[in-house]
């Protein structure tokens, strides 16, 4: 567990030094979110309607946006060379990485989720269960998120090509967050939404740690 | 038998033979220089050796056993030095250093990097941030790395490269304390480094003969040939033909 606490320490530590990335996150998130009051226009029906669906999608942006910067820097300086070489599970190691991502995006962005609910007019009955659901989903999206962003080292365009790489595998997240959403605001019990969701965050954190770890000495060769 | 060796090693880098036949062995004390010219594969060797790439034949081993078989043990007992320095720039010389030194799992964290940095004489920069350091302190940093730890083997890629004279000195002190300890150094560099009667191994010697390499060349080539005047051939017809066209 010491790469997982000293990589963990040292990515936050580095995030509240250099803090515009998570900042950026969260802009990018209001903005979008807000874009879309512009171009359907500002009926509170309508926007109450796809609220969930908007706060969801603009939060995977929000969190993908972030994702190459992940382990470009690291590999750019030479670090993760080293990282690959220290006498720690390097699975561990990225595990850390992806914990301290989520707390510097996914966190934020569960933070802001419930601001931009109430901007698009939606029923205070779906915030509990839409910061739930974040709770559950956002989590996942670091850990698959660092797949990507560890097969695009080396690459060119590397930012396009993980969005690519990576928003397929976020559908299911969306279907199942927004679903949930949705079914508190008709009323019904989210739980087997919420439950699928708590699944996906359990197998993400079984598998992608391995996957990761596994691109990553792929691209030190 | 020597603790670490490789034996038969083969190093493919994309579809170029590195180096063929290559083996060396090395027991503790042991200093061993890398030469050759630019692209010979010294770097390539000390990436063999740290386990960073997987020889395409052969096999290294430390104590009769391949050091992939057991990596995080490898990782452990070495110290790898590249060309880059890892420092990133927003953190103190001291926190670069801590990291590297809790992943090693060492117990008293400052006074290792005090020490580290007393060795390098760059202790009155430990509060400094990595990027106001001149390229030689990152290099001085680097260095001070591969001081923290328990090791038994350091593998130093140019480890000179922007060091001033004195701290190329202070290095090869450092190689002469770290091999009394029992250390061996792999090292290579392309200026005197006062090592005491190092091992030679001389890469120019491995490369792999290109003659058949060639001859394949040449093959595409003549193959490649009629086609590329015919190429060039055809637009210079076509244009004047389109410009007679375009006129009328």
């Amino acid at each position: 567990m010491t790469g997982f606490f000293a990589i963990l320490q040292r990515d936050l530590r580095l995030a509240l030094r250099q803090g515009a990335d998570s900042v950026m996150v969260v802009a990018f998130f209001i903005v979008t979110t807000t874009l879309f009051p512009f171009g359907v226009g500002p009926e509170a029906n309508i926007l109450a309607r796809i609220a969930s669906g908007v706060i969801w999608v603009s939060a995977l942006l929000a969190a993908m946006l972030s994702l190459e910067r992940v382990f470009q820097t690291d590999y750019e300086d030479g670090t993760l060379e080293l990282l690959t070489l220290s006498p720690v599970s390097l699975e561990l190691v990225v595990l850390g990485k992806a914990l301290a991502h989520w707390l510097t995006t996914g966190l934020p962005l569960i933070i802001a989720a419930p601001l931009m609910a109430v901007m698009l007019n939606m029923d205070p009955a779906g915030f509990g269960v839409l910061m739930v659901a974040m709770l559950l989903g956002t989590p996942a999206l670091s850990l698959i998120g660092a797949i990507g962003a560890a097969l695009i080292l080396g690459a060119r365009r590397g930012g396009v090509l993980v969005s690519l790489l990576v928003l397929p595998l976020y559908i299911p997240i969306l279907i199942f967050g927004a679903g949930a959403v949705e079914a508190a605001l008709l009323g019904v019990s989210a739980a087997a939404q919420l439950q699928i969701m708590g699944a996906i965050l359990l197998l993400a954190l079984a598998a992608t740690p391995f996957a990761t770890a596994h691109a990553l000495r792929q691209a030190m060769e | 038998m020597a603790v670490f060796s490789g034996s038969d090693l083969t190093c493919l880098r994309g579809e170029r033979l590195v180096f063929g036949g290559l083996s060396f062995a090395a027991n503790p004390g042991d200093a061993i220089m890398l030469r050759g010219r630019n692209g010979a594969g010294k770097s390539s060797l000390l990436r063999l050796m740290a386990g960073l790439l997987v020889p395409r034949s052969g096999m290294i081993t430390w104590d009769g056993e391949s050091i992939h078989k057991d990596r995080v043990g490898h990782n452990a007992r070495q110290q790898y030095l590249g060309h880059q320095d890892a420092i990133k720039p927003v953190l103190s010389v001291r926190d670069n250093l801590r990291l590297w030194a809790q992943l090693r799992g060492v117990k008293d964290i400052d006074a290792a990097i005090d020490t580290a940095l007393h060795a390098l004489e760059i202790h009155h920069l430990s509060r400094t941030a990595g990027r106001y350091l001149s390229s030689g302190q990152k290099r001085r940093t680097a260095l001070a790395r591969i001081l923290i730890g328990e090791t038994q083997l350091w593998l130093l890629d140019e480890p000179t490269v922007g060091l001033d004279r004195e701290s190329c000195a202070e290095l090869a002190r450092l190689i002469a304390d770290f091999r009394a300890k029992g250390g061996i150094v792999i090292y290579s560099t392309h200026i005197d480094l006062a090592v005491d009667d190092p091992a030679l191994l001389d890469l120019d010697e491995f490369a792999i003969p290109m003659v058949e390499w060639l001859q394949d060349q040449d093959a595409h080539e003549q193959d490649a040939d009629p086609e590329y005047d015919l190429d060039t051939d055809a637009p210079q017809l076509a244009v004047p033909s389109d410009r007679q066209g375009a006129a009328q």
